[in-house]
């Protein structure tokens, strides 16, 4: 069995939430929508206070080259347009919206039919995805529209789709599979039309076999889709490596994923697509896993952009349990702690993850005894405990030499540490010093 | 023996060759560097701190002797000492520049703006300011996991245990600018050290409006404007929900301290108030309009040496 060749740690899988059918969450009655949701640059609003919206509504537009337009995910009444707390603290444009009713767009399929047929060209394929505001799915939410318009000069030759799932904890995509089988089926079919590649090949890890499954008996139906098991190793779900498990090809320092002809995307973009070109529907809600080992209950729910984290809580487990350390947006490997649960949710979210007090507490950092676990561990090849001390002693461009820029943040090198140093934290400041000198260097 | 005779001569030969060689080399690229660089560079203090904008006191050194005068050119590090060392090798008249101390504009201590997150990263500001907010939830306080402590060479600064902010030990502060640079929020300013070292200040960078500002922090400053109406003067500018005291203009009177409903503008090292409840208002207001001025540029200059 295929899987990626460099590097890798295996932690615990913990997918307790797997058996949790996808329930749909109900309607809040007020709620705030972020204007950027996606990588790039925030949407500008294009309602005004006082106006009545329905759900599906453009409400914020994309003018800049990197944006994606956002949709009303609720019916109602705006309230103002203003700013917004996200749930980092950072405060982003939003638009408040007071919910009334729940009143959609006419333009939208919402019966239960599944549609096959697809009589678009490549072309208005990726028009569709810019206007539904569809943005990759697997966590870097990167507008697929940019994704999908290939340049003229480079060729894709496979198109991936990213169903590994490997962060533990997390089955959305799990659940998808499960339930939505055959739109995903459709939404991969659609994407492989726009590229204009033979075949389409959907990724998944073996410690999944029921999606496996299921996923196997739907694509023998469809023209060109091939399911590949993998074996399980994190970060799998990640761009690059999943690219190496599956063709062999390795993404060169700097490059993009079309530069070896590849094009990624995640399974919950593929279903976000069906959506979108089959139903016109735009990207207004996604599947969130609710999640955690002292949880009375696990959940995954179809949840409206914009509701916030203390909701899905309350709706999920009432409080949360007093020992809680952490409430993690995201996997426990790359996610990022909720520092305020009064924040909304963002097309990318993919999961609320409950960590406990014990298990959320960073060990003691001891001195580094220089034995390459971390070396080892890396899926890019690179010296995590270089770029340590690089960093800290502010030697940026030497660690920018060293291609600190190719980190993908996976966490395996702080995984792996034995003296519990915060390698991660540290390349992470690395490359964004390293990023500012570029810059700086630029003008 | 004739054997000997030639090697000796040979050798002989091929020593002259490259002797003139290098001689010539020599004179081809010779570099001349004005021996005042090296005299200045003895001058200078040596800590290569970057307060001046050079590269190092080398560097410094160099751009004196370039320029052949002191305009605009000022080691903060030095002071007026080291600037009287140059000016008399440079053969000028230094600068004459109010001097000036680092301030902490963010009051944001334990107390005022409690923690609601707790924090166990890597303990450095410009990755904290990266990830999110600050435990108090203020994106503009100090995040207290101390760059500028780490950044300042002369040992000034330190993090108070109680308050969890940065404090400036003014004797030991050059003013080099090497805090202001290291924090990823701007919270330290250069401010003019002012006469008997007394300064009034706004502490604190907050530019969301009021009633989001006191959610994190109770001494934030709300934008309310106040200050900038109580000032005679008009050196309070209200802009983005917070305000700012141009030290240039402002005569420390003091009346917008008073006024400040959330104590964000702080007065240092003035001696405590006596309460006179019968104070006449015109004396009280006529005396600090007349005289500082003068006075202000006499009485900082004897202080600085010792400093």
């Amino acid at each position: 069995m295929k899987t990626f060749a460099m590097g890798g740690v295996h932690p615990e899988e913990n997918k307790i939430s797997t058996a949790a059918a996808i329930e749909e969450f109900p309607l809040p009655q007020s709620a705030v929508i972020l204007m950027n949701q996606h990588l790039g640059a925030p949407a500008t609003p294009c309602v005004a206070k006082g106006d009545k919206v329905k759900v599906g509504q453009l409400i914020g537009k994309a003018e800049a080259f990197m944006c994606a337009n956002v949709h009303s995910p609720y019916s109602g009444t705006v309230a103002k347009i203003d700013t917004c707390k996200d749930a980092f603290g950072m405060t982003k444009p939003a638009i408040y919206i007071n919910v009334e009713g729940d009143e959609w767009e006419e333009s939208i399929d919402r019966t239960p039919d599944i549609k096959r047929e697809c009589t678009l060209e490549p072309k208005e394929i990726v028009d569709k995805l810019k206007e539904m505001g569809i943005v990759g799915l697997g966590g870097a939410t990167f507008p697929a529209h940019i994704k999908y318009n290939i340049a003229p000069d480079k060729k894709a030759e496979y198109l991936i789709i990213n169903a590994v799932e490997c962060e533990p904890y997390l089955t959305s995509d799990h659940r998808a599979m499960m339930e939505h089988a055959e739109e995903i089926c459709i939404g991969v079919s659609i994407l492989r039309k726009a590229l204009g590649v033979p075949n389409a090949y959907i990724g998944i890890e073996n410690n999944k076999p029921e999606p496996i499954a299921v996923m196997k008996a739907m694509a023998a139906k469809f023209e060109g889709i091939i399911v590949e098991p993998l074996k399980v190793k994190y970060p799998q779900g990640a761009e690059k490596q999943l690219i190496n498990a599956i063709t062999g090809r390795r993404v060169p320092s700097g490059k993009l994923p079309i530069d070896v002809g590849c094009v990624v995307s995640n399974v919950g973009t593929a279903f976000a697509v069906y959506e979108a070109v089959q139903k016109n529907k735009p990207l207004i809600q996604n599947i969130l896993t609710v999640t955690g080992k002292k949880l009375p209950s696990q959940h995954n729910y179809l949840v409206r952009v914009g509701t916030t984290y203390n909701q899905l809580i309350a709706h999920a487990i009432g409080t949360l349990p007093e020992t809680t350390g952490k409430v993690i947006s995201g996997g426990p490997m790359m996610g990022k702690a909720v520092s305020n649960l009064d924040g909304p949710t963002t097309k990318g979210a993919s999961s609320v993850l409950v960590i406990d007090e014990g298990e959320a507490t960073r060990a003691q950092e001891t001195n580094c005894i220089r034995c390459g676990k971390c070396m080892n561990a890396c899926p890019m090849g690179l010296e995590p405990y270089l770029f340590s001390s690089l960093v800290k002693n502010r030697r940026i461009e030497e660690a920018g030499e060293h291609n600190i820029l190719d980190c993908i943040e996976c966490g395996c090198c702080f995984f792996s540490c034995p003296a519990n140093k915060p390698l991660l934290d540290e390349i992470r400041l690395g490359k964004n010093l390293y990023r500012g000198i570029l810059m700086a260097k630029k003008k | 023996m004739s054997e000997i005779w030639t090697a000796v001569l040979v050798l002989s030969i091929i020593g002259a060759l490259f002797a003139a060689v290098l001689y010539i080399v020599a004179q081809k690229f010779k570099v001349v560097e004005d021996p005042l660089i090296d005299e200045i560079a003895e001058v200078l203090p040596g800590a290569n701190c970057g307060g001046c904008g050079k590269a190092g006191c080398r560097a410094m050194a160099e751009a004196f002797v370039k320029q052949g005068n002191m305009e605009g050119l000022k080691c903060p590090a030095g002071g007026e000492e080291v600037a009287k060392k140059v000016a008399a090798l440079l053969g000028c008249t230094p600068e004459e520049s109010e001097p000036q101390v680092a301030v902490v504009r963010c009051n944001g201590s334990c107390s005022n703006a409690a923690a609601k997150t707790h924090y166990d990263g890597l303990q450095d500001c410009a990755f904290a300011n990266s990830l999110y907010t600050g435990e108090s939830g203020c994106a503009f306080g100090c995040l207290g996991l101390g760059n500028c402590v780490r950044a300042c060479q002369f040992d000034a600064l330190s993090i108070d245990p109680e308050s969890g902010l940065p404090v400036v030990d003014e004797e030991k502060c050059v003013a080099c600018g090497a805090c202001t640079k290291a924090c990823p929020r701007g919270i330290i300013e250069l401010r003019n050290k002012g006469m008997k070292n007394r300064r009034v200040y706004v502490a604190c960078r907050n530019k969301e409006k009021g009633a989001d500002a006191r959610k994190s922090c109770t001494a934030a400053c709300i934008g309310c404007g106040k200050c900038q109406k109580s000032c005679p003067f008009g050196a309070i500018t209200v802009e983005n929900n917070l305000a700012y005291i141009d030290f240039n203009v402002c005569k420390m009177c003091r009346k917008c301290v008073a006024e400040c409903p959330t104590g964000a503008i702080h007065a240092v090292n003035f001696p405590p108030k006596v309460e006179r409840p019968a104070a006449p208002p015109e004396a009280a207001k006529s005396e600090p309009v007349a005289t500082p001025a003068p006075e202000a540029a006499k009485s900082s200059e004897p202080t600085t040496p010792n400093a």
